[in-house]
């Protein structure tokens, strides 16, 4: 009962911020804030949204990593030491990741491209397919996630990823961050930031690092409304997906590449 | 007569731990220590029920986090922790999972596996 009659207001709450924080500053330029007191949310996701990102590899400068250390320090992985006698090497390649930057060399023409690679938010996600318990899962607004309550750990699904976008938690995690919650033996991604998401901004970590750069080589948005940064950049630059050929279709796009 | 005396007495002591062990089960692990949840009026829910429930609370909200997204929750374990951790002398907060805290006292009491910490945090933000 209480449920209900808080709903409107809930409903009404959640909509003021965004309202509020949109403003057109010039015919077709709008811009809006990311407030950081914008509501949690109160209500399910659902597919009307679809997160999604554009990256355009030609601004991926050389000798960046902002994204990635942005992540790192976003989600915790910064406080993430190496365990009491664990092998460097070993840590070095097994710490978790969700964002890594990757050199491409086209063999015919020695063209050399970088672009950051992470969990590519499949449509079709194979990890999904392939996951024993149903914790790796898509959400209704397209980002894909493991439940980590329900993974038992099998690495499947990082087997399963054609993106190489999974980590795995060998050892005990001595600092738990509150926003990305972590412990030994379960798989993690990128999450689109999704506790930004949740909590009413539109922004990852990731594009605010490399826009604060001055690169912007990352469009984040909703890629179902035509009236989002990313759909309009979709739409006027050629785009394409890593791995099309697998169907998978990945919410995230590359230029450039 | 000695018999009866015997049971009579035993019949005492049954009793006396019957009015006592409640009691040291009852102990109110709230209204120890400095936390948050020592000056608030009340929990997100009576106390009868938060002792019996409180992890179907939890479960049930972490399904409708992760899954469906919703943050903007009185049951979140976040929630537990920000008003349930005690600050010790020098100003830092105690996890709430050492030894005598909230949770872990209840916990080892009722020699109940407490799983929640291996992953999250134990102190507020």
């Amino acid at each position: 009962m209480t449920e209900k009659t808080n709903l409107a207001r809930r409903n009404f709450l959640s909509k003021l911020p965004v309202a509020a924080a949109t403003a057109t500053i010039a015919p077709g330029v709008v811009l809006q804030s990311t407030s950081a007191n914008a509501e949690p949310r109160s209500e399910a996701v659902t597919s009307k949204v679809r997160w999604g990102m554009l990256v355009n590899a030609n601004k991926c400068a050389d000798d960046c990593s902002a994204c990635v250390d942005a992540c790192d320090k976003e989600n915790g992985m910064d406080i993430h030491s190496m365990p009491e006698g664990a092998d460097a090497e070993n840590w070095d390649q097994q710490k978790p990741r969700w964002i890594r930057t990757v050199k491409l060399k086209d063999i015919q023409t020695g063209h050399v491209s970088k672009l950051p690679m992470m969990c590519q938010h499949c449509e079709h996600p194979p990890c999904e397919d392939v996951c024993p318990t149903g914790a790796s899962f898509r959400r209704a607004d397209g980002v894909v996630l493991v439940d980590r309550h329900t993974c038992i750990g099998c690495r499947y699904c990082m087997m399963a990823c054609p993106y190489k976008a999974r980590s795995f938690i060998h050892e005990n995690v001595d600092i738990k961050p509150t926003l990305a919650p972590r412990g030994k033996g379960c798989v993690e991604s990128c999450t689109f930031c999704v506790h930004r998401l949740d909590n009413g901004q539109t922004t990852t970590a990731c594009q605010d690092a490399c826009a604060n750069e001055g690169h912007h080589a990352i469009v984040f948005g909703d890629l179902n409304d035509p009236q989002s940064k990313v759909a309009k950049a979709l739409k006027k630059y050629p785009s394409q997906q890593v791995r099309d050929d697998l169907k998978l279709n990945p919410g995230v796009y590359y230029s450039g590449i | 007569m000695l018999k009866s005396c015997y049971t009579s007495k035993l019949a005492a002591v049954l009793v006396l731990l019957m009015i006592a062990l409640p009691a040291i089960a009852g102990k109110n692990w709230r209204s120890e220590g400095n936390s948050k949840a020592t000056k608030a009026e009340a929990c997100v829910a009576p106390v009868p029920e938060m002792r019996r429930n409180h992890m179907e609370m939890i479960q049930h909200q972490r399904d409708l986090t992760v899954h469906q997204g919703i943050r903007k929750t009185d049951n979140s374990l976040h929630g537990c922790i920000d008003c349930h951790a005690n600050i010790d002398d020098a100003g830092k907060h105690i996890p709430v999972n050492a030894p005598g805290q909230f949770c872990s006292g209840c916990h080892n009491y009722v020699a109940a596996s407490l799983d929640c910490f291996s992953c999250h945090a134990t102190v507020p933000k």
